[in-house]
């Protein structure tokens, strides 16, 4: 299998442990895989990007217009790597805005046009993550209820149970009911939503 | 054996482990921290661990094991080379026994680093041979090579990464747990372990024909590949070779030559490759140093080739190359028509500017406020330092004048009194720097009689390159817990007769200290003790009242912390970034915001 990923949102997010699981995930089924993460200073608040590249691939960076799928954890931060993304590409974003801080006063920016943009321009899925998280009590569920969401679309290409599995061994135990629930819950909004296109 | 999927940075340990590394010392520094924290994380028994005061101290601790014909690592970022560099250019003339690698990370960008530096002209200036991986697998290869060669020709290696390689993750395949090599030990020779000025002559004759030797060697050295064989080349290092590889894939007859070893030159290597070739594009990072080399030995076999790389402005002269620019620059080169098939992008709207922040909750904004608000209406002169205070420069604290490198806040403070003492000269400086270069400053300020305020700000931590332990706190490397080096201590020890520790988040104790200092000669240092939120974890929240809220937003527009905006005309707090640090609940004027339990 050849798939580029690219995660993107605002350090903090949780953009890191996604991408970890999806390579940890596309090993297990067998496939050589390479990744990316933005790390240091731009973590603070800055926006961070995850390239995750499933197959051969020479380069850990995915080149621009080469992302099958761009998993966007805030609308601005979609924007701002859709280039990335292969003209057939998906992309599945939150429609929840992170204000920068430097805006704090200021009401502008609240994401709408910005996911209106992606709708008129690619094939996407636009999920919430109040919504998503709300059962759950904090929105650092987002990152694992996105993966269900892309999982449950069928175009990462891996299994939904590799994935599960993943998450088991890579996030402590004390943890895994809820993060599997968001994971379900996650895959369901997917699946349903790759029905309706 | 296995295969681990890990960092470039984690490549480069478990290189180090493979070939049997019996002493790994260390300062932190981004991109390059994961190494050191890599090592400690597997198995290795007889493998002395350390994180260094500084680099040079590092550099130091490294040598030693070298000189005891013991393989040892050091590894820092480019500018912490800038640091060792004096043990460095020494060590070059005198040696080693054992196997030394010198691990030092480069920056293209620069995206966590204050200069776009080139460790291959160190390498070079310092008459040491480099390797310069494109790949995390190509890292991991290289490390033991380097030890090999570093013994073969008794010199330290330079291996030098840059930040797309360490932060890249790739699988390795090798043991799962490491025994460090058995050594002879130090055998006195002072003939040989002693610089003075006629074993440096001596030995400074004997290097320059030996880096001939190695260039020869070089020339053999898989790390430098030719494929395909057009009369127009690409010549490419470290990871824009990546760049180049994928985007040449589909024109596999394209002559593409890797140099990943690429001081002592390579010569024969480089004139068999140059063979039949009438252009050549120079695709690299940082500074043209591939580029001049093949000006210099093209004009020495007086060959008839052109030369393109960032001197002909081909390439830009700053910043990183990415796949993107390898296929702008490439197809360019070699005239090959790219069609761009994206996503039109020319009407999206702007994505907003998101400089790094102080986090929700960091004890540093708490200290600058304090000083702020204690000196409002006061002439002063902030100088900053290195670490996540650093952003305290931003709006709205504006509470950094100055930074230029690790320790230079202190001496800057000191030299902005000796010329304007109408003024309160502040120096900012975090702990670990504070051990790293900070203490030497403030033995200067204080035996040249300066009038200056130090404020020590204590996380307890290494905060801004992933939280290392350092003197101060209580646990290194090989042991926990072992004895702190007492920040306080330390002050008193070296002169400065003031001294104030105090909680930056208790706001008013805090302001008055600043303002007591402030009336006090010679120098003064006042100690913020809070721990990194990031590590403390505290798990309290503030809430607005938005009852009581009339949305005048002070707290947003007095400190800037992420978890404050407005909505609707008043303020809120995001219960996830809040850490419950109450500065925003001190400076509300209707007393809207306060605590709530968990
Ligand atoms: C010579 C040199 N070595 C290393 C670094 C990398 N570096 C950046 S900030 C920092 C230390 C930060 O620690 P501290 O002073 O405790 O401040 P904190 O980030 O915890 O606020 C280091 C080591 C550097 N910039 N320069």
């Amino acid at each position: 299998m050849n798939k580029d990923i690219m995660i993107c949102g605002v350090g903090g997010q949780g953009t890191v442990l996604a991408s970890k699981i999806i390579a940890a995930s596309a090993m297990k089924e067998g496939n050589a895989v390479h990744s990316a993460e933005t790390i240091g200073m731009a973590q603070r608040g800055g926006p961070v990007t995850s390239h995750v590249r499933i197959g051969e691939a020479f380069s850990p960076l995915i080149p621009i217009g080469g992302a099958d799928i761009l998993i966007a954890f805030e609308p601005s931060e979609a924007i701002r790597n859709l280039r990335y993304l292969k003209k057939d590409g998906l992309v599945i974003v939150n429609r929840v805005p992170v204000k920068p801080t430097s805006l704090g006063c200021s009401t502008e920016y609240d994401g709408k046009a910005e996911i209106e943009f992606i709708n008129s321009k690619c094939r996407c899925l636009v999920v919430d993550s109040d919504e998503m998280c709300k059962p759950f009590g904090s929105s650092k569920f987002f990152n694992i209820a996105v993966l269900g969401a892309a999982a449950g679309t069928g175009e990462l290409g891996i299994n939904e149970k590799t994935i599960r599995d993943e998450i088991i061994s890579i996030i402590p135990a004390k943890f895994h009911e809820k993060n599997l629930a968001a994971f379900e819950q996650g895959c369901k909004i997917g699946e349903n939503n790759y029905a309706n296109q | 054996m296995s295969k681990k999927y890990v960092m470039g940075n984690g490549a480069i340990a478990l290189g180090a482990l493979s070939a049997g590394v019996n002493l790994v010392s260390g300062y932190p520094g981004t991109p390059s921290s994961e190494i050191i924290e890599t090592v400690s994380k597997y198995p290795h028994d007889g493998t002395y661990l350390e994180w260094s005061v500084n680099e040079k101290a590092a550099m130091e601790v490294a040598a030693a094991a070298a000189y005891s014909g013991a393989r040892a690592m050091v590894t820092m970022k480019q500018v912490g080379l800038n640091v060792a560099s004096d043990p460095l250019m020494s060590l070059a003339y005198v040696g080693v026994k054992g196997g030394m690698v010198v691990v030092s990370a480069d920056d293209p960008g620069p995206i966590s680093s204050q200069t776009e530096q080139d460790t291959r002209r160190f390498a070079e200036f310092a008459r040491i041979p480099v390797f310069d991986p494109s790949s995390p697998e190509e890292a991991f290869e290289m490390v033991g090579a380097a030890f090999e060669y570093s013994e073969k020709y008794k010199t330290p290696v330079i291996l030098r990464p840059t930040t797309r390689v360490d932060h890249a993750y790739a699988s390795i395949e090798c043991p799962d747990t490491f025994k460090a090599k058995k050594f002879e030990g130090f055998v006195k020779d002072s003939k040989k372990w002693v610089i003075f000025p006629r074993l440096s002559f001596q030995n400074h004759a004997m290097i320059e024909k030996r880096n001939l030797e190695i260039g020869k060697d070089f020339s053999s050295c898989r790390f430098n590949t030719v494929t395909g064989s057009s009369e127009k080349a690409v010549v490419a290092t470290g990871v824009s070779y990546a760049y180049a590889a994928e985007f040449l894939k589909d024109y596999p007859d394209v002559k593409l030559i890797k140099v990943g070893a690429p001081y002592p030159l390579p010569e024969s290597f480089l004139l068999g490759a140059l063979e039949g070739v009438s252009e050549v594009l120079c695709f690299e990072e940082l500074s043209p140093y591939i580029e001049e080399s093949l000006l210099k030995l093209i004009g020495k076999h007086k060959l008839n080739i052109v030369v393109r790389g960032k001197l002909t402005d081909d390439v830009p002269s700053s910043g990183e190359n990415d796949s993107d620019s390898a296929k702008r620059i490439i197809s360019r080169f070699l005239n090959i028509d790219t069609n761009e098939d994206n996503i039109g992008l020319s009407n999206a709207p702007q994505p907003p500017m998101r400089p790094p922040v102080l986090c929700a909750g960091c004890p540093h904004r708490a200290s600058f406020y304090a000083v702020k608000k204690a000196m409002k209406d006061k002439k002063t002169y902030f100088c900053g330092d290195i670490g996540c205070y650093t952003l305290g420069n931003a709006m709205p604290l504006d509470m950094v004048d100055t930074c230029l490198c690790m320790g230079a806040g202190v001496t800057m403070a000191q030299g902005f009194n000796h010329m304007d003492d109408d003024a309160v000269a502040f120096a900012f400086i975090g702990d670990s720097t504070f051990f790293a270069s900070g203490i030497t400053g403030i033995v200067n300020a204080v035996y040249n009689a300066a009038d200056i305020i130090v404020c020590i700000l204590d996380n307890s931590t290494t905060a801004m390159t992933g939280h290392q332990p350092h003197p101060g706190t209580g646990r290194n490397l090989m042991a926990t817990p072992v004895e702190k080096v007492s920040v306080e201590k330390v002050l008193n020890g070296v002169g400065v007769k003031k001294v104030i520790t105090v909680d930056p988040l208790d706001l008013d104790k805090a302001a008055a200290a600043v303002r007591e200092c402030a009336e006090l000669k010679g120098v003064k240092a006042i100690i913020f003790k809070s721990p990194c939120v990031a590590i403390a974890k505290p798990d309290k929240k503030m809430r607005v009242d938005s009852d009581k809220c009339v949305g005048c937003s002070r707290c947003i527009k007095e400190i800037g912390c992420p978890a404050l905006s407005m909505n609707d005309g008043k303020a809120v707090i995001d219960e996830n970034l809040c850490t419950g640090c109450g500065l925003c609940s001190k400076l509300c004027p209707v007393k809207a915001i306060g605590g709530v339990e968990e």
